[in-house]
């Protein structure tokens, strides 16, 4: 069953393959999808386009209660929460060792980032695509800029924290070998990025850690799972912003 | 021994706490007194520059954030530690991990939004909480124990299904957290007062309140820090939470 007939088969043989439902705006649906196809991992695609609400459609809310994305389903097992899923699918599917490491130490370095991320840098990173791409465009006007300055505030004592506490000297946030940690922090490092702010720009050592993530990653794959998100000023620009008055009642709640 | 830098004001200290006394990890209690600003000493700075705590030293591993410690626990003491805290089955891990990322923007921002509206808001800005500010933050933890009870818990006894979890403990402990404000939140919510009980019962009621002994009688915590020679420097650093 597909949310909305564009949904893309990507490989053929087993009856239930594993489904991912996902947008690539959303930064913990890259971590999944750059981390499924990473590790050939099978998988459907299937597309919930949150610009035309379609986290809020019936048929989706029996995948995930929470109405969010990203979603798994596999078989009659569904799940949420992109941390959920990701330590779900190198279980299942036995990806190498360096991704969760088996060593206690290492995986609880990884744990502890993918724990603090949530109300730090995935919070602050995503404000600020709401605060620079969604809000402009949905309530016709820019955001006072008392808020933007707290709104940069918060996100450079995250990026600060990441650098300074997460990475240091290490070549990634764990150690040697890039971890479930450091795919995390990348998809929400780029969110500011995408949404027009250069958080790289005057961060040497943080963008030497992105290059050597994009490395471990693959450039190609990286590009195309960021490939939404990096259109998003001109993408956005586009559309109807009419048919995003949905959003309004989140906008007015969290930030404004 | 094992160090915890704990204050049990702080919902992810008890559930550290908790597990580790339930499950019989010997630790060294360091109390790091928040409402004395200690997380802000040079001294604290160098056990953990997040100067947040739960925070646990073994030996010369430092840690910090209680999902990270809690998980660190289950896997050094695998032998002695019961399946059922964090199983080794794929389908029910994964609903433990789900409800452990879900929390945290969810029942543990709104649970602590209204504990920090009740019982600081006005020793720190000098007045009282705006009505539109407090009835916001009350409707989305409303919203998220909802969401506990309807989707994470449904009609199981607990979250995974049969036996207790991390999952439980750590939710148990956000909901706390209002609850030691006056807020009573399990009033017309029988099925989560009854998920309580089960709870409570699981850790060992002693157990759990002496957990809570701290945030149960956090009605004090306003004169305390009205007679807080660091009442200044913690109003700064507080004011932010209030933007």
């Amino acid at each position: 069953m597909s949310v909305n007939g564009r949904s893309e088969k990507l490989h053929s043989g087993a009856t239930m393959a594993l489904e991912l439902y996902l947008d690539f705006f959303s930064q913990p649906c890259r971590s999944v999808f750059i981390f499924a196809k990473k590790n050939n991992i099978p998988f459907e695609l299937k597309h919930v386009s949150l610009m035309d609400g379609e986290q809020y459609g019936e048929e989706f809310g029996k995948i995930s209660v929470i109405k969010k994305v990203p979603a798994l389903r596999d078989g009659d097992f569904c799940l949420t929460e992109s941390i959920a899923i990701l330590l779900y699918l190198a279980e299942k599917f036995k990806t190498p060792d360096f991704w969760y490491p088996a060593d206690l130490q290492q995986r609880a370095r990884v744990n502890e980032y993918l724990s603090w991320q949530h109300l730090a840098i995935r919070l602050h990173a995503a404000k600020m695509f709401w605060l620079l791409i969604m809000i402009p465009k949905v309530m016709g006007v820019d955001v006072p800029q008392d808020k933007m300055d707290a709104a940069l505030e918060d996100l450079n004592g995250s990026l600060k924290l990441l650098e300074e506490k997460f990475i240091q000297d290490r070549p990634f946030i764990a150690g040697d070998h890039i971890t479930l940690a450091d795919l995390v922090a990348i998809v929400e490092v780029m969110q500011p990025v995408g949404s027009g702010l250069d958080v790289f720009e005057g961060r040497p050592k943080l963008t030497a850690w992105r290059d050597r993530v994009q490395a471990a990653i693959g450039k190609d794959l990286f590009d195309d799972a960021h490939q939404t998100v990096l259109g998003a000023q001109e993408n956005v620009k586009l559309m109807d912003g009419s048919k995003l008055a949905f959003f309004k009642p989140k906008i007015l709640k969290f930030f404004m | 021994m094992m160090e915890l830098y704990l204050d049990l004001h702080s919902q992810p200290c008890r559930s550290v706490f908790l597990f580790a006394k339930a499950v019989g990890i010997p630790f060294e209690f360091k109390l790091v007194d928040l409402a004395a600003g200690h997380q802000y000493s040079e001294e604290f700075e160098k056990i953990s520059l997040m100067r947040k705590v739960p925070v646990m030293k073994d030996g010369s591993f430092v840690l910090t954030e209680s999902v990270a410690i809690l998980k660190y626990l289950v896997q050094k003491h695998s032998s002695s530690v019961a399946d059922h805290w964090y199983p080794a089955d794929l389908q029910q891990r994964s609903r433990v991990n789900e409800y452990l990322s879900w929390q945290h923007m969810n029942l543990r921002a709104h649970g602590s939004k209204v504990f920090l509206l009740r019982a600081l808001y006005s020793v720190i800005m000098g007045c009282e909480v705006p009505k539109e500010k407090m009835d916001s933050a009350v409707e989305d933890l409303n919203l998220s124990l909802k969401m506990l009870e309807e989707k994470f818990l449904q009609n199981k006894p607990f979250i995974i299904g049969d036996k207790i979890s991390l999952a439980d403990l750590v939710a148990i402990v956000e909901i706390m957290q209002p609850v030691g404000t006056g807020l009573d939140v399990f009033e017309s919510r029988p099925k989560l007062t009854a998920w309580r009980e089960r709870v409570k019962k699981a850790l060992g009621e002693k157990l759990f309140d002496e957990g809570h002994e701290e945030i149960m009688t956090v009605g004090s915590l306003p004169q305390k820090l009205q007679n807080n020679s660091e009442l200044e420097m913690l109003k700064q650093k507080y004011q932010k939470f209030f933007r």
